[in-house]
């Protein structure tokens, strides 16, 4: 929906978080995503690629994590889901949405370093 | 989609308190506030929150944190106002109803009909959202209650700011239930929360039975869901019984009330449901 917008705000959230900690550039971003925020992830990875040149996530790989909801079938019984969906994938019956996040937020980075000798 | 639909650019919306009053035209400064709070730990304290990070074999560096608040939201900016308001709703003791549907599909008609009926015995206050004009708050001022318009510009949503905004010009005075007509879409409203005690959705019967199947995100959550113009039901081939399964699907704790606010079939369970939520959630002693 806003993959746009969202983009931004996570790309500005990124250039604030280097900032912060001395970071180059990242090589890997994660983001995790509630089946009921609206977002596509697909749309969210073309804009994220659009708008990342010139930031310190420029040629980052976004990794998005769908956090599952929690939905339940008749006959199958209660089970989570990574996709919205109302038909049972088991027995094609019908489906019920029992729970859902609107989660839309920044997981964690994969920070390039030139001295990789950072204690852990 | 909808030219990623103006969100995040809320420059350039309008607060309309109506004739009479002072007409602030308020065009919000878009404050950025990039308050971050994290701050980089080397070792792992996973339960507070904070940025940490893990150094692998390779050299490689990844920072995260999780535990505490989870981690970071990427769209927080609305979230804190929307909590804001909901403070102050609380406190006033009113009862804020986010009502949304596609457009059309009868939220002007349903509350010039409850404002006929209720007020001011009891108290409302209405914030309508539409991208231009002031026909829903014209068709809404002569009952007598307060009515703020907002015009978005190109935003396809009310925003807790906007809504605070829209607030600062109401009196606060009385009122028992504010609604918040938002703007005419079933997408984009459902990803912003205004600080409403509730979200009441409506579906037209003109509309078919399948649209909470095809909106999920507008109706899961919703504390009631309208089923408006049952008076077309017939005509427009209308199967109630599909639409209460497809909202049963979608969200299972919903309360499903049935109307016509032209011909007033169905609205006393309408008002029941505003009691009850009175009751509720802005009890008054």
């Amino acid at each position: 929906m806003h993959e746009l917008t969202i983009s931004e705000a996570l790309l500005d959230q990124l250039a604030t978080l280097t900032g912060q900690h001395g970071w180059q550039q990242l090589s890997r971003v994660w983001v995790r995503v509630g089946l009921l925020s609206g977002v596509v992830p697909e749309a969210l990875i073309f804009a994220f690629e659009a708008l990342a040149p010139g930031t310190p996530a420029e040629g980052a790989e976004l990794v998005i994590e769908t956090e599952s909801g929690r939905f339940s079938c008749a006959k199958c019984g209660e089970f989570d889901l990574e996709r919205l969906t109302f038909v049972c994938p088991q027995c094609d019956g019908q489906l019920k949405l029992l729970q859902a996040s609107r989660e839309l937020s920044l997981g964690g980075v994969e920070v390039i370093t030139p001295d990789s000798t950072t204690p852990s | 989609m909808c030219d990623d639909c103006g969100c995040g650019n809320n420059e350039g919306f309008h607060v309309h308190p109506g004739p009479g009053k002072d007409h602030p035209h308020k065009d919000t400064q878009s404050h950025h506030e990039h308050h971050s709070h994290s701050h980089g730990h080397q070792h792992s304290h996973d339960t507070d929150g904070s940025w940490h990070s893990h150094t692998a074999a390779d050299g490689t560096v990844s920072w995260h944190r999780h535990g505490g608040h989870g981690a970071q939201p990427i769209l927080d900016a609305n979230q804190r106002e929307a909590e804001r308001n909901r403070g102050f709703f609380r406190a006033r003791g009113i009862l804020a109803l986010n009502l949304v549907s596609s457009p059309g599909a009868g939220k002007t008609t349903l509350l010039r009909a409850t404002l006929e009926k209720i007020h001011p015995d009891i108290g409302c206050a209405v914030i309508v959202g539409d991208l231009e004009t002031q026909a829903d708050a014209d068709a809404l001022r002569p009952i007598g209650a307060p009515v703020v318009q907002v015009t978005t510009g190109t935003v396809c949503h009310l925003d807790a700011r906007m809504v605070s905004a829209a607030v600062d010009s109401l009196p606060n005075n009385n009122v028992r239930i504010l609604f918040i007509e938002n703007v005419g879409n079933l997408v984009c409203p459902a990803s912003f929360d205004l600080g409403e005690a509730h979200r009441i959705v409506l579906l037209a019967a003109t509309e078919g039975e399948n649209k909470p199947l095809k909106y999920p995100p507008i109706f899961h959550g919703a504390r009631a869901v309208v089923v408006s113009k049952t008076d077309l039901s017939e005509p427009a081939g209308f199967d109630i019984a599909k639409a209460r399964q497809a909202i049963a699907q979608v969200d299972p704790g919903a309360e499903i009330i049935e109307l016509s606010a032209r011909t007033g079939e169905g609205m006393d369970a309408w008002f029941g449901l505003l009691d009850r939520l009175l009751a509720q959630d802005a009890p008054r002693t």
